[in-house]
Order: structure tokens, then sequence, then C-alpha cells
């Protein structure tokens, strides 16, 4: 996990890990994983593995947190000790409380809050192995785990990160692309309702490489969306068949 | 907050907004009034207070000697931490710093590192083992919305303020000699944020449209006129157009207050 290749992308487009420029790592996605949790999901982007688990709506913990008219979500992003190359602290980094925070932010807007007042849907997501782009399959993941635990929702969330690497922008990010890389853009997108729920970037670009990077992302989070639809029916006509029997 | 007055502002805010007009009668990309004073802080080596309308944020910044991270042995370190005041807004509490507190410090952060801004390979005195280390400490003293722009705002200002101490490596020893020189600095960013309401998209959102308001986005933009950090916060979402918008709008916007500040 720790090779650092000296040139990021060669003249042939193709970058350090053999992929094209607008090229998704391997992805696996799976639904219901955890048996105690409401819901779960399981999800592997490239070297990323990472599970998400949803619990509610159920009564607020502590109860003065309850809103009088409308459900609370809320979201832990955790990373585990082994999970980088050098041991991470379990405590809670000021890295992880911002992305729990931006996590929960492109969550909200796909679920229908007003519906449960009083209410709470906890998720957890712990990153079991990082290799780049964790914030965004953790959002894949927990959106997932949201619908797995039968809470209502506009649309699935998902998302893909893109960014620049030497002079050219590419889709989907690794560990040492992030690193070495100029910029990175995650985003989160509802693709049934055209809308961005997680924009961030680091690194420099031109508005134009802004623009593309955004088109280039949500391109990716098209494709995504399709096997995240594909791992809720996989797991749903399990129980379906189940129940004719 | 009683989300009942909070619908009743929304209602008034809304009206407002569809005839392109807001409750303290600015337009919709106009700034408040921008104060800056440098120099408040004599003990510290570079501060300043930013002054956004009523929203007022001290920034200083220390400069001590310290370890460089040993995937950059040869540049200085640069840090940003925020306090949310409890003198600054009854809803501020003491105690450790929350999610909104480490959200503003990191895209402070993230603005003033991406953009190159502090030339840190020139604030390292003995590679991988001794370097400048630049604490930015924001200190939010008064919150009338919008604290992002206006604490960066502050903290660049401290650090155009700061002087290092002169100094000079007798036998592998540091020795401070007479005299400061200003801190190197290689890039001005501006961070420019922009509130959405109803999806109309306005610039430099103030408490009370804050309050109401669906989401933000902040864009930090470079001198040469890119982007170098981007955040969205808040619990709705964006069009994709509506991005780019804001992206043209931020554009603008830094390029105004650039003029403006002479930065």
């Amino acid at each position: 996990m720790n090779e650092k290749p000296e040139k990021l992308i060669d003249k042939k487009g193709i970058r350090a890990d053999g992929r094209k420029a607008d090229e998704l790592r391997p992805l696996k996605l799976q639904v219901g994983v955890l048996s105690n949790a409401d819901g779960s999901a399981y999800i592997e982007h490239g070297k990323n593995k990472i599970l998400a688990a949803a619990f509610g709506p159920r009564e607020m913990h502590p109860k003065h947190l309850a809103m009088p008219d409308r459900m609370v979500l809320r979201c832990r992003y955790h990373m585990a000790p082994f999970s980088v190359q050098e041991r991470k602290s379990p405590a809670p980094s000021r890295r992880e409380v911002e992305l729990s925070k931006v996590i929960r932010e492109s969550l909200e807007p796909a679920l229908f809050l007003e519906l449960y007042p009083r209410t709470g849907v906890d998720v957890f997501v712990e990153v079991l192995q990082a290799d780049g782009g964790t914030r965004c399959a953790s959002i894949t993941a927990a959106s997932l785990a949201i619908a797995d635990a039968g809470v209502p929702m506009r649309d699935l969330v998902v998302a893909c990160a893109a960014g620049k690497i030497d002079d050219t922008v590419v889709l989907d990010l690794y560990d040492a692309e992030d690193k070495l890389g100029a910029a990175d853009v995650p985003v989160a997108y509802m693709p049934s309702l055209n809308a961005i729920t997680l924009l961030q970037m680091d690194g420099i670009l031109t508005p134009e490489e802004f623009e593309k990077a955004i088109n280039m992302a949500m391109d990716g989070c098209k494709k995504i969306y399709e096997m995240q639809k594909e791992a809720l029916k996989t797991k749903y006509m399990v129980v379906k068949e189940a129940g004719e029997e | 907050m009683s989300s009942l007055v909070t619908k009743v502002r929304l209602k008034q805010i809304e009206g407002l907004l569809e005839k392109g007009k807001r409750l303290d009668e600015r337009g919709l990309h106009e700034y408040r009034e921008i104060k800056i004073e440098q120099g408040l802080v004599e003990r510290a080596e570079g501060s300043a207070r930013c002054l956004l309308g009523r929203t007022e944020v001290l920034a200083g910044v220390k400069v001590e000697t310290g370890e460089p991270f040993p995937d950059t042995p040869n540049e200085g370190v640069m840090t940003v931490n925020a306090e949310l005041v409890p003198l600054a807004s009854p809803n501020f509490e003491p105690g450790p710093p929350d999610e909104n507190s480490i959200e503003l410090a990191r895209v402070v952060d993230r603005g003033i590192r991406e953009s190159h801004a502090i030339d840190t390979e020139k604030l390292c005195i003995e590679s991988g083992k001794k370097v400048f280390v630049v604490f930015v400490d924001v200190y939010v003293l008064n919150h009338d919305g919008n604290l992002i722009d206006c604490s960066a705002l502050a903290a660049m200002a401290a650090l155009l303020n700061t002087k290092m101490p002169n100094y000079e490596i007798k036998d592998g020893e540091l020795k401070m000699r007479q005299g400061y020189t200003p801190l190197p600095m290689k890039n001005h960013p501006i961070t420019v944020t922009i509130g959405k309401i109803n999806n109309t998209l306005i610039v430099d959102p103030w408490l009370e449209e804050e309050l109401v308001m669906d989401s933000r986005i902040t864009m930090a933009i470079t001198k040469e006129g890119n982007i170098c950090a981007v955040q969205k916060g808040g619990s709705s979402y964006f069009t994709p157009q509506q991005i780019l918008e804001a992206s043209k709008i931020a554009q603008e916007k830094a390029a105004e207050l650039r003029k403006k500040l002479d930065w």
C-alpha cells in the first residue's frame, strides 16, 4: 500500500494504477450485512473497505436533543486505527469531526425529516481500510444503510470524487493520487433530483477545470448509482423469494 | 432557536428576495461594510480585527519553532484554530470545540494552505529537524453571520501583519538577532460565501438569513482567479447550475474585494 509512482499519469493517459482518466476503481456493494442494525451496507471501493449501519427512526437519546417538528439525523464517521499506514489514534480527530458533519449534511436532503418529529436516525460509518476517497465511499454506503433500514428517501445519495493529477482532470482518485495530485473534488449527488448535496475542494483548479471535475464526478456518481440500486434489489429479491416459499 | 419565529421570518425574507431585496436593504450580491485593523495585540507576532457588518473576528498569529512533518521536512508548519467565544453569541457555550468551530477552522485553513499563501519553504531552519510553526488563532467576538468570510479576512490580515524575529544558526543552535522581517507570503486568497434561500443565491448572508437559509457554499479564490478551496454546508442541496453560478459570483466578488483591500 506504500508504492509511490514516479508519474501519476503517462503520455497515453494511463494512470499509475492502470486506469483511464474517466475510469472508476472496481466497486463491490452489499446490503444487510449486520444483523443488529436496522439497516447496513458494506462497500469496497478500490482498496477502501467501509461498513455503514443505520438505526431508527427511534427515540432520541438524550431526549433534550429531539426536535419537536422534525427528525434528527446523526452521523459518525470513524476510521479504524489499523485502516491507514501509520496507526491512527481511535479518538475522533478534527478531520473526522468535520467529515461526520459534511456526511450528515449530504444525507439530510434525501430524508423526509419533517415526517418523523421527535425521533432520531443514527448512522455509524467505520472505515476498515482507507485508500483515498473514503468520505465518498462512506456516503454511498451510508445512504444504502438508511434505505435498508426502511427510512423513506427522496433518492439514494451517491458520491464520487474527481480531481487533477499532473495536468489532467481524472475521476475517482486513489490514495497516491489524492496525496500527490494537484486537486481533489468530492461530490455527493442525488441523480434523479439532479441535486448536489456535498461539494468540497482542495488544491488549485481554474474555473474551467472545476466545472469539468464536477461534471466528471457526477457521471461517476451515475454509474455507482446503478450499482447501489442493484445491491438493494439483490438483498430484497432474496427476502421476496424466501417469503414466497 | 424557535422554529415558529424562524418560519415567520423565512416568509418575510422570501417575500423580499422575490423582489430582489434583503432585510438589511443590501443587493443580493453585496457585501456588508468591511473594516480591517491590523496590529492590535502587541504580544502576538501578528494580529488583525475584521468587522463584517456587525460580525467581528480577531485573529492572532504566534510564531514558534518546532518539528516539520516527516513528508515535508523542508517546510514550516501552519495551523489554524477557531474559538467560538461564548461572549460572541447567546448560542455559544464554553467547552471543547464543537463541529462548527472545527469546520470554521478547517475551511479557513484550507484556503490559506491550498493557495500556498505562506512561503513555507522559507520557514525551514534545519531540514527535517527544526522549522517555524505559525499558529493562527481565530477568535470570534461577535456573531452576526458569515463567520467563514470574516475569519478568513481576519486570518489573512493577521498573517500580512506578522513579523518574524531575525535569527542565525551558530553551531547548530538557533540565535535570535535584533529586528524583524515580515512573514514570507506568496498568495492572498479571498474567501466568498454564498447562501441559498429558496433557490435564490445571496452573497455574505448575515445572521437572520443564516438562520433560515437552506445551504451555503464557500469558495476561496487565489489572486490568479483560480479556485483553491470549496466547502458546501447546510442541510439542503445545490443544482449543478447553481454551483456554476455561485462560482462565477465568487470570482467577481473576490476580484472586487481584492481591489478594495489592495491585496
